[in-house]
């Protein structure tokens, strides 16, 4: 009597685990195209005010105050904040991506072998620390005691550079700028580039780095000529997530960026940043505003995708790099 | 004249006539230089990569340990006095951190499960678990700002949304969703690690496919189970950009979960940080290195878990 | 005259000490094996002997002399040894790269100026690959079969006109046919260079060699410590036919001790 109940369960308890499982794994697309479809809905009306095309290229910002769907009264010109997104994003992987790859050749070739894990295991710590803190770090530290005065000198040494009417280093100096946000943007994604790079040049074979130093090969030799090339893909793509974090930053970029709705060619100058902007601006938006930053997350939203599909087909290529360091 | 010339000699070869090693044949002393510059170079980049990050660590040990005391965990802050600490924040991230687990870690449990357990069986399940494995991925890399507007959209906002309003719950679906991939990519990583033989011996018994998964191989895969969720853990709690769309933040201890704007921890720093006086910044202070405890405990408690893992293979 | 002297070798990784107190003379021009049980230290003594240990954080103790020199001399430019003494792999470890690139490799990282064409043509007819990859060079080395592509390593290692060849197990990882070519190839190589060869298999070595050099693990009991050491050091024939030592005898005859 109890076996055959027993049975009967197992024969329904078996089918109903994998029916959740299978749902389980379905929910990521649910939830994909729930993000995709709800936002696009919102920011759908505000794309057909401005036009999609002038919403990315205009460059003047004026939040309106409808509480409808009609009667939009704002301009919506993005393109101060696209422009302050890639140019942050641009400094810091410029930055940062070097560093990262001298930082994980120096653990995975140079570095004393019983330093070469508590190292990697201090990069992928600092990883994980949450970007408010290098913010307020950026904030209260480094743009007082090193980025003002550097920028200051960058002014006055570089200023002049005039490049067929653009000025890079132009002033006046606020402290607060797209060169400051790129470079605490630098100092935070580059724990996370360099966890990466670690990984996809540790999974190149031992053995063909012995074969290289076995005919002479210097350290150097080695990595240049042997887990360069073969990691060549992966460091493409661990730079891309990095950049893609870089693009996605919000509360870092935006203690440091100064945040002005202009735009401008030097680097010295304040500006903001599309993750800065909505965070920013959320708070006090009227509905019309909402709908009009959501059009700004929207956009956001496709570059990150543009910038994660190309890195992912490219780590896919070359076979997976374990989850957790891919975070 | 014959001194310099027997030196020169036994420089060049050894007692043997053979040329000696220390010879420095063709481009021999160029490569060497330019590996010694090289391996300049990379220490030098290592330090100037650990200086800044050094730098953080005491800026944040040194200006918060002032903050922390018993009061700082005990007591809400109040709008412009000295006195005062981030309870409601603390309990708030409490909240909002404890449905984001319920939620994404058995989602991403039960994905991972269906990605290695099941959808290896017929070929349209491999293509499906490619294809998770896949969007998985990209989703890691949405900007948590965007998933908090999605949030904001679906849950809180009154007009095309369901309405809720900010609370503690729109938080945590939030969270999850950022949480949910690398739970899932990890927990996946991890399954893999279990041998099939310990599988097959469990069927051997007569165990049902279901009975396999649920008591032979999440118990052995439980230890890296736990890291991957813990790492997880560790970036959701620092979240701050979703939470000001989902949540909004609130200096008063809010006791419930689905009605009222609710603190957390990182949106308390994020406005003491802009406060004008300093007894609002010192509290950012304290918060931030709690924050970064918080991360730091639950890293190495991940990591610790992760090397006992790791003695599967 | 012997091309290597080692005197009083000692290797340890850590505390953990893997051989001790090794002292040989190997022969120019000859093939010496290396036998004895796994543990006995025979691969690790044959990776000082270029210095590959070096990457492998051993600490290294006593003299390796080489053509008159230290090898582990204080003015030693490590790369510069390995120059001198080529070092095929246990596991055939071609690059991921084409034939002809890889048996390119080392001469180019040398700055080699002549015909690079030829020397590659060489180096493979030297290994006997030639024929078998002279319409596919471009193709790439991991393409080939197992044996072929050890001979490919060999013909890299070759190509960097070294004096002395090493030789880690070259045959553990292929099948008996391409076992055989290899070893055909050994003694084709005698001539032109000095080899030392470690093996597993006493009747390759006993096929190969003029020397052969018997290690064996010491145990000490009393720290449970297990070192490897040379038991016996002679001609092949002698070690095979008459050995010295009961150990030897114990290890040939299929008693191991």
């Amino acid at each position: 009597m109890s076996a055959t109940l027993s049975r009967q369960r197992k024969r329904i308890a078996d089918p109903a685990f994998r029916w959740f499982v299978t749902l389980a794994g379905a929910s990521v697309f649910v939830i994909l195209a729930g993000m995709v479809i709800r936002t696009t809905n919102d920011a759908w009306p505000i794309f057909q005010y401005q036009g999609f095309f002038s919403f990315l290229t205009g460059d003047q910002w004026l939040a309106g105050s409808s509480r409808t769907d009609s009667d939009f009264t704002g301009t919506y010109g993005a393109w101060p904040f696209i422009y302050g997104t890639l140019v942050t994003a641009l400094i810091a992987i410029v930055i940062a991506l070097p560093l990262a790859l001298c930082v994980a050749f120096y653990i995975n070739q140079l570095a004393p072998k019983r330093l070469r894990n508590p190292l990697s295991y201090s990069v992928e710590m600092l990883a994980a620390v949450p970007s408010i803190i290098f913010g307020m770090w950026g904030f209260f530290w480094l743009l007082p005691n090193v980025l003002r005065p550097f920028l200051e000198w960058l002014e006055s040494t570089f200023g002049w550079i005039n490049l067929a009417g653009w000025k890079p280093f132009e002033g006046p100096v606020f402290g607060s700028s797209y060169l400051a946000a790129g470079i605490v943007l630098a100092i935070m994604i580059l724990p996370i580039i360099t966890a990466i790079v670690r990984e996809v040049i540790a999974v190149n074979p031992v053995d063909q780095q012995h074969a290289a130093y076995a005919l002479g090969a210097t350290r150097f030799e080695v990595m240049r000529k042997v887990v360069l090339p073969s990691s060549f893909s992966g460091i493409v793509a661990a730079s891309m997530l990095g950049l893609g974090r870089a693009v996605g930053e919000t509360v870092a970029v935006m203690m440091l960026i100064g945040s002005t709705k202009s735009w401008d060619g030097s680097l010295l100058s304040a500006g903001d940043s599309m993750a800065a902007h909505i965070a920013a601006r959320f708070g006090e938006a009227t509905p019309e505003t909402t709908k009009a930053l959501m059009a700004i997350g929207v956009v956001l939203f496709l570059f990150t995708m543009i910038i994660n599909i190309g890195a992912r087909l490219l780590v896919w290529r070359i076979g997976r790099v374990s989850g957790d360091a891919a975070v | 004249m014959s001194t310099t010339d027997t030196t020169d000699t036994t420089a060049k070869t050894t007692e043997t006539g053979h040329r000696s090693l220390l010879v420095k044949q063709g481009n021999a002393g160029a490569r060497a230089v330019k590996n010694r510059f090289a391996t300049g170079v990379l220490t030098a980049a290592m330090a100037i990569a650990v200086v800044p990050l050094l730098l953080i660590i005491w800026e944040v040990t040194r200006r918060g340990i002032g903050a922390i005391h018993w009061d700082f965990f005990t007591t809400d802050e109040p709008s412009y006095r000295q006195e005062g600490g981030y309870r409601a924040g603390f309990v708030g991230t409490a909240y909002v951190m404890g449905g984001a687990i319920l939620m994404s870690v058995p989602l991403g449990l039960a994905t991972a499960i269906y990605v290695v357990e099941y959808g290896r069986e017929t070929r349209a399940g491999r293509r499906l678990s490619d294809l998770i494995r896949f969007f998985t991925d990209v989703m890691t890399g949405i900007p948590s700002i965007f998933v908090g507007l999605f949030v904001y959209g679906f849950l809180v906002s009154s007009t095309g949304g369901l309405g809720q309003g900010f609370n503690a719950f729109a938080g945590s679906v939030a969270i999850a969703i950022i949480m949910l991939p690398i739970v899932a990519r990890s927990s996946e990583e991890m399954l893999k690690l279990v041998p099939d033989e310990w599988r097959n011996a469990s069927y051997a018994l007569g165990a049902s496919k279901s009975r396999t998964v649920l008591t032979t191989v999440l118990p052995a895969a439980a230890p890296g189970l736990a890291t991957g969720s813990m790492l997880a853990v560790a970036r959701g709690a620092g979240e701050t950009a979703p939470l000001i769309m989902t949540i909004l933040g609130s200096q008063y201890l809010v006791s419930s979960y689905f009605e009222g704007a609710q603190g957390a921890v990182p949106l308390q720093i994020y406005r003491g940080a802009r406060q004008q006086f300093e007894a609002g910044i010192e509290r950012a202070w304290g918060g931030a290195l709690s924050l970064f405890l918080l991360v730091l405990i639950l890293v190495v408690l991940a990591r610790w878990l992760g090397s006992k893992a790791n003695k599967l293979k | 005259m012997s091309v290597f002297d080692v005197q009083g070798l000692g290797v340890a990784y850590g505390s953990f000490t893997a051989v001790k107190d090794i002292s040989l003379e190997i022969p120019r021009n000859k093939v010496t094996a290396l036998i004895g049980p796994s543990g006995c230290g025979k691969s690790t003594v044959l990776r000082c002997l270029n210095r590959m240990n070096d990457l492998m954080d051993a600490t290294v103790s006593g003299k390796i002399i080489y053509n008159g020199e230290d090898i582990y001399g204080p003015e030693v430019d490590a790369a510069e040894v390995r120059r001198r003494i080529g070092m095929v792999f246990q596991r055939p470890n071609p690059f991921p790269k084409s034939i002809y690139e890889n048996v390119a490799f080392g001469p180019r990282l040398n700055g080699f100026k002549g015909d690079l064409d030829q020397l590659v043509e060489e180096s493979l007819r030297s290994v006997a690959l030639w024929d078998e990859v002279k319409d596919k060079l471009d193709d790439p080395g991991t393409a080939l079969s197992g044996g072929q592509q050890q001979r490919l390593c060999i013909a890299r290692a070759i190509a960097v006109q070294p004096d002395v060849l090493l030789m880690d197990e070259p045959c553990s990882a292929l099948d008996p046919i391409a076992t055989l070519k290899i070893e055909d190839l050994i003694r084709q190589l005698e001539s032109s260079y000095s080899i030392v060869i470690v093996t597993h298999n006493m009747q390759q070595a006993a096929r190969v060699s003029e020397m052969t050099a018997f290690f064996s693990v010491d145990i000490d009991d009393e720290h449970g410590m297990r070192t490897g050491a040379l038991v016996e050091y002679d001609t092949t024939e002698k070690i095979f036919n008459n050995p010295g030592n009961t150990r030897t005898e114990d290890y040939i005859s299929g008693r191991f001790g």
